[in-house]
């Protein structure tokens, strides 16, 4: 049961880090390839001071958390900030490599710091969280996303992932715009951050590396860049799926990246848009029906 | 002068040094990803990966007992078989999409290599074969190594054969017309697909040779290629990414660089040293040092 339930809250943890990386790449159609850079610093920010806070006061773990979750927020914001000023006058693959020089600075900063526990990495870390404020989060997050999709944020970024300079044109201000979505992002992430240290209670910097920001990309392209329900589905698929091959046994288990990495290649063959593309999984045709039914007997 | 400044001196030398022979490694490499970017506007993040599977390759064919010039021609054939290999089956397809999509197959690529070759060849380091005699040349505190001459004498010499070839050859000429303006060399009756299977193939091929070459200064397994590919990148894109002498200007500068920051300052920020140079170049002069300015065109 135990199993079960450590599988559900990563889930939800992955689950928010999908829909915040999707708001970057998905909705403003930029490309970070840095997301674990914003996750490290949610983490081990949320590690440090709920840590230094237990030495000296003693507060209820709710209040504990919600403020944890708060300073990860800012620090993952301030840090969106740090990248973002200087990478957003980049486009494409220069975009991509900055944001991933990004992420390999944050995590190599954390391996050097000894007051973060190095590369022996951190440990201690009070299990505030639970599965009921990780999927607060989850809905939390979704609701908000989902009214910024249809807001005018939403729009102008909608107009800049179509065609830059035609939406440049139309007066939306390029670099403010991608600024919002890459803080709102990365903040995202690092709350994400936040419940995954409190989940785990140790973090190392390797749970942050590059590899962890592809797999975060893979699961939004997965299920559709650029909805809402596509990185849900990316990241419930990409989290159970190593779980359920762990049970065929060990050879099968390290084929699991090898895997990871094939399914990559295969869904930029043949779904560049990912399963559902552009649509919610709302809007499909198999779940209008439903909705059909009930209007003919009213 | 006091005794200090003496040891900074030499020590700065032999960093120096060091940092020259790394550096010729990083511009070896860099080549490849500079000249295929430079024909097809792709980063191919799986660079790396080639030279790891040469490098695999020399290794089993050594094991075999092969004559030690077979075993470089192995190496050489062996990255550069697997270079063809991909860009026939995955990035020939997604040639024309968007670069989101060309990029995550390439990360795509470069995973499924590194994983299946931590599958087939385990994680553990393995020995080449020497290239020539192991000797040691001492002036005053500096010393430098035979390999390490063998190594940047090597690249100078591929740096000649490439200018040569870029410069003098209907090959180079066609290479230089793709690479300027693809369709019009395709309507002169260059044949584009040969061209750049071609520049596959160079750039692999001088992945491989590296892929030998380094065994003395780096460690041979199967993940080597990730750090190095990416350094190569920042190096290409620090001279100028599409021009080959940048690739040698930008991948000796930032071996000497990194050198004489893991000399005189710590060794762990090494890697760092790489990410740093990409931000602040990127900021600054984002066409590298020999680049041009493009304009982006409507």
């Amino acid at each position: 049961m135990d199993y079960f339930l450590q599988i559900f809250n990563t889930t939800g943890i992955f689950i928010i880090l999908a829909l915040s990386l999707n708001v970057i790449n998905g909705f403003c159609g930029q490309f970070s390839l840095g997301h674990a850079g914003f996750f490290a610093i949610g983490a081990y920010a949320a590690s440090f001071l709920s840590t230094e806070i237990q030495h000296t006061y003693v507060l209820s773990p709710i209040i504990l958390l919600l403020l944890s979750c708060l300073f990860s927020f800012f620090m993952a914001t301030v840090l969106g900030l740090i990248v973002a000023i200087p990478a957003l006058r980049l486009k494409g693959d220069y975009l991509a490599i900055t944001t991933l020089g990004f992420s390999e600075i944050v995590r190599i900063a954390i391996i050097n710091s000894e007051s973060l526990g190095g590369s022996r990495g951190f440990v201690g870390i009070p299990r505030l969280s639970n599965s009921f404020w990780i999927y607060a989060t989850v809905f939390l997050t979704i609701i908000v996303l989902y009214r910024l999709k249809k807001s005018k944020l939403g729009r102008a970024w909608q107009a800049i992932s179509d065609d830059e300079i035609a939406a440049e044109n139309m007066g939306i201000s390029l670099f403010k715009y991608k600024l919002i979505a890459f803080l709102i992002g990365s903040s995202i992430a690092g709350v994400a951050g936040a419940h995954f240290a409190f989940l785990q209670q140790f973090i190392h910097p390797s749970n942050f590396s590059f590899m962890w920001s592809v797999i975060i990309l893979t699961m939004a392209i997965l299920g559709g860049l650029g909805s809402i329900s596509g990185p849900i589905i990316g990241a419930i698929i990409l989290t159970i799926i190593p779980e359920i091959l762990r049970f065929f046994g060990s050879e099968i288990s390290e084929l699991r990246m090898v895997l990871y990495s094939l399914l990559l290649i295969f869904l930029m063959l043949k779904k560049p848009k990912g399963l559902l593309g552009d649509r919610e999984i709302w809007e499909l045709t198999f779940f209008k029906t439903f909705f059909q039914k009930e209007k003919k007997n009213a | 002068m006091s005794d200090a400044t003496i040891y900074l001196l030499w020590d700065g030398l032999q960093f120096l040094i060091n940092g020259l022979t790394q550096g010729s490694i990083y511009a070896l490499v860099a080549l490849g990803y500079t000249m295929v970017y430079g024909i097809i506007r792709l980063v191919n993040f799986a660079h790396g990966e080639f030279l790891m599977l040469g490098s695999m390759g020399a290794f089993y064919a050594y094991r075999f007992g092969l004559p030690l010039p077979i075993v470089l021609l192995t190496a050489i054939a062996v990255a550069a078989f697997f270079a063809l290999l991909t860009e026939k089956c995955v990035y020939r397809p997604v040639r024309n999409e968007n670069r989101i999509t060309s990029l995550m197959t390439a990360i795509g690529a470069s995973l499924f290599f590194q994983y299946s070759g931590q599958v087939l060849f385990g994680a553990s380091p393995k020995k080449l074969p020497d290239l020539i005699e192991e000797k040691y040349f001492n002036f005053y505190d500096v010393s430098i190594s035979s390999s390490q001459l063998l190594i940047i004498g090597m690249t100078l010499v591929v740096m000649l054969l490439l200018y040569l070839l870029v410069h003098f050859t209907k090959i180079g000429k066609a290479m230089r017309a793709v690479s300027f303006n693809p369709k019009a060399a395709e309507l002169s009756g260059i044949n584009t697909q040969f061209v750049i299977s071609f520049t596959f193939f160079i750039g692999a091929a001088l992945a491989g040779l590296s892929g030998v070459l380094l065994s003395n200064i780096m460690t041979v397994e199967p993940l080597m290629g990730t750090m190095l590919g990416l350094k190569a990148f920042i190096a290409a894109v620090l001279g100028g990414i599409g021009h080959i002498p940048g690739a040698f200007l930008g991948g000796l500068i930032l071996g000497i660089f990194e050198n004489l920051v893991a000399g005189f300052y710590k060794a762990s920020f090494r890697d760092i040293v790489s990410f740093v140079i990409l931000i602040v170049l990127l900021m600054i002069r984002p066409q590298g040092i020999l680049g041009k300015n493009q304009r982006e065109k409507i």
